[in-house]
């Protein structure tokens, strides 16, 4: 069983948002970035688990993204994994991305995990893509995943619910919540990642279907209207009548 | 060309949210002066003709969808074929499971890009800007699409449900035959509780501030008073006082209600991640240093276990 785990870079989940250059660009002055939460705690976490149930298990990390994006690609290592490759770009349109990871995925890999979205860009589309590319099946928002007999066995998050469906490889699947625990690096893995050979191929022509123009900050809450503890009718009262919220 | 809208069933009716996503793709369609049509997978026991109501001119049905919904390599090959027939320009999704499953795939059958999750119309004047809710909730992106057929996400109660008339929509069922596919689904299981926090349109959520599982009555006849949906956050699913699909935030479920309820939630940056686009937010907390108070409409400073019971008793009193 090959895998691809696709890791991705973004700031803390406690960084402040803000933006430079007329609002075109996010000022990551003071910013510390982490693995994307849902590429870390699920889907590489998983494949790790995956590898210690059969060790002929190999695991390759893709990173689509700039030389930056190695102190994250390291870490990753030190989770697990057996070798990473970054293809070289700065591009955030997520088709561009999706055509990187799948030119690689096509390479012989039976199983691609990505994360569920990335917390920066919440597009939840690059797993998608890549199945389209690859015209494997995709199942999206999974949060558990086994293999039996040669098949994928995933649950997922449905209406209202959860399915369990099996499936063929090769299969790309979108990680989530219930996949797996996180975990910390130890020192050994910290070790064995120095030496773990880390990749770096320049992208594949590929066009971009969008292109990010702006930001903007959601207008600032009006504040807090504090109605007192002894009469907490009074905001049903508030709630119909002037939010016409019930 | 047309504006092809994806509406979806739950319980064979149309969703609440797929009506924000027509009267979107009808107003968006005005826009473009161009015609809007819905796509219907399943069956329904809705008079899809009645649609008309929200400007739909035209409802395409396709009655046998089995596993379609799952298999989205089915859902696209079908919806791509549909897009080809009626000479698609924009897509519209809702950015639900569904939308998630199958737009991303589209988006590259159709060499459309797409953007997910936007709050409102594009901006048309020049090029195509769709703004987008980026960095969970805490900013927003505009998004140009470049390719002539665009794709498109709606979130849940960004667009406002609007009735234009009583006229009637010509409905076609489709006659494109879906091959099958090679995934097979071996159980499905529902979650306990009627309403889906995906859908719903008011959230009554609970922290670690209620002390404990047994503590949870008071949340759930609050929520049933209100038709609302329950939830929780992080550490109480972690703890297993709530199941874990009630876990929202950053890394739970992400969700824009009209209205949601906090009780014994400090407000931490990760859980407002999932919960800041509700339009309207009530907090009741004992600290009134909780940070939750800033991010809220409404709050209660004061003991959960001596406010709650009044507040349900309240509601309950409405007519
Ligand atoms: C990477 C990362 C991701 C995370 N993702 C999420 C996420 O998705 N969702 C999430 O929720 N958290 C998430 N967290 C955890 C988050 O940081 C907080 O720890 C968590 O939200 C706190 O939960 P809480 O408010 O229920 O508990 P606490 O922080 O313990 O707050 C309890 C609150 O209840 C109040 N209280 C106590 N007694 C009463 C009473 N009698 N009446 C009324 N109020 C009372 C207290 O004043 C306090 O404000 C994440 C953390 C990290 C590091
Ligand atoms: N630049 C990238 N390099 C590698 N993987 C990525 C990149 N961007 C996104 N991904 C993967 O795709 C998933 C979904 O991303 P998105 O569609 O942007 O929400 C992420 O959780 C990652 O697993």
């Amino acid at each position: 069983m090959k895998i691809l785990v696709c890791i991705s870079r973004t700031p803390d989940t406690t960084a402040k948002i803000s933006f430079t250059n007329q609002n075109t660009t996010f000022n990551a002055e003071g910013v510390q970035w982490i693995i994307n939460p849902y590429d870390e705690w699920y889907a590489l976490v998983r494949a790790i688990e995956l590898k210690e149930k059969d060790s002929t298990t190999i695991i390759h990390l893709i990173n689509v993204g700039n030389n930056e994006n190695e102190a994250i690609i390291r870490k990753a290592l030190a989770l697990g994994g057996d070798e990473a490759i970054r293809i070289n770009s700065e591009s955030n349109d997520p088709f561009f991305i999706a055509q990187q990871i799948a030119a690689v995925a096509k390479d012989g890999y039976d199983l691609v995990l990505t994360g569920k979205e990335t917390i920066d860009h919440n597009g939840s589309s690059i797993g998608g893509m890549i199945a389209e590319l690859l015209d494997a099946n995709y199942i999206s928002l999974a949060t558990k995943l086994d293999i039996e007999n040669g098949n994928a066995i995933v649950g997922r998050e449905a209406d209202g619910g959860e399915e369990k469906i099996s499936a063929p490889f090769p299969l790309v699947v979108s990680c989530q919540k219930g996949m797996a625990e996180a975990r910390i690096p130890n020192m050994r893995g910290i070790m064995a990642a120095r030496t773990k050979p880390l990749k770096v191929a320049e992208a594949v022509q590929s066009e971009s279907f969008t292109a990010v123009t702006g930001f903007d900050l959601p207008p600032a809450k009006a504040g807090v209207k504090l109605i007192p503890a002894d009469t907490p009718e009074l905001l049903v009262k508030l709630l119909r009548e002037e939010a016409k919220a019930i | 060309m047309s504006v092809i809208i994806i509406a979806e069933l739950s319980e064979k009716k149309i969703k609440k949210q797929s009506l924000e996503v027509i009267s979107y793709g009808v107003a968006l369609a005005n826009q473009l002066g161009t015609d809007s049509i819905a796509l219907v997978m399943g069956e329904t026991v809705d008079n899809l003709s009645s649609l008309g109501k929200y400007g739909l001119k035209k409802v395409i049905h396709q009655q046998h969808t089995a596993s379609m919904l799952s298999d989205n390599k089915l859902a696209c090959r079908f919806i791509a074929d549909v897009c080809t027939q009626e000479q698609a320009k924009v897509v519209v999704f809702s950015n639900s499971l569904l939308g998630k499953a199958v737009a991303p795939r589209l988006s590259v059958k159709l060499r459309a890009g797409l953007v997910t999750g936007a709050v409102k119309l594009p901006d048309t004047s020049n090029g195509f800007k769709v703004r987008k809710s980026v960095f969970s909730g805490k900013a927003f992106a505009d998004v140009d699409i470049l390719t002539p057929i665009k794709i498109i996400s709606l979130n849940a109660n960004a667009f406002e449900i609007i009735q234009q008339s009583d006229a009637v929509a010509e409905v076609v069922e489709s006659s494109i035959e879906i091959g099958a596919g090679t995934l097979n689904i071996i159980e499905t299981k529902k979650n306990e509780g009627n309403i889906s926090l995906a859908d719903a349109d008011r959230v009554v959520s609970g922290g670690r501030g209620l002390k404990g599982p047994e503590n949870w009555g008071m949340i759930e006849e609050l929520a049933q008073a209100l038709g609302a949906a329950t939830a929780c956050s992080r550490p109480v699913a972690d703890s297993n006082w709530r199941p874990h699909h009630e876990h929202v935030g950053q890394t739970g479920v992400a969700i824009s209600p009209n209205l949601y309820i906090a009780v014994g939630i400090s407000g931490a940056i990760q859980h407002l991640a999932g919960v800041n686009r509700s339009k309207t937010i009530v907090v009741i907390n004992s600290d009134p240093e909780a940070p939750f108070f800033k991010a809220a409409d409404y709050g209660i400073v004061g003991d959960a276990f001596q406010v709650m019971p009044k507040i349900i008793e309240a509601v309950k009193n409405l007519g």
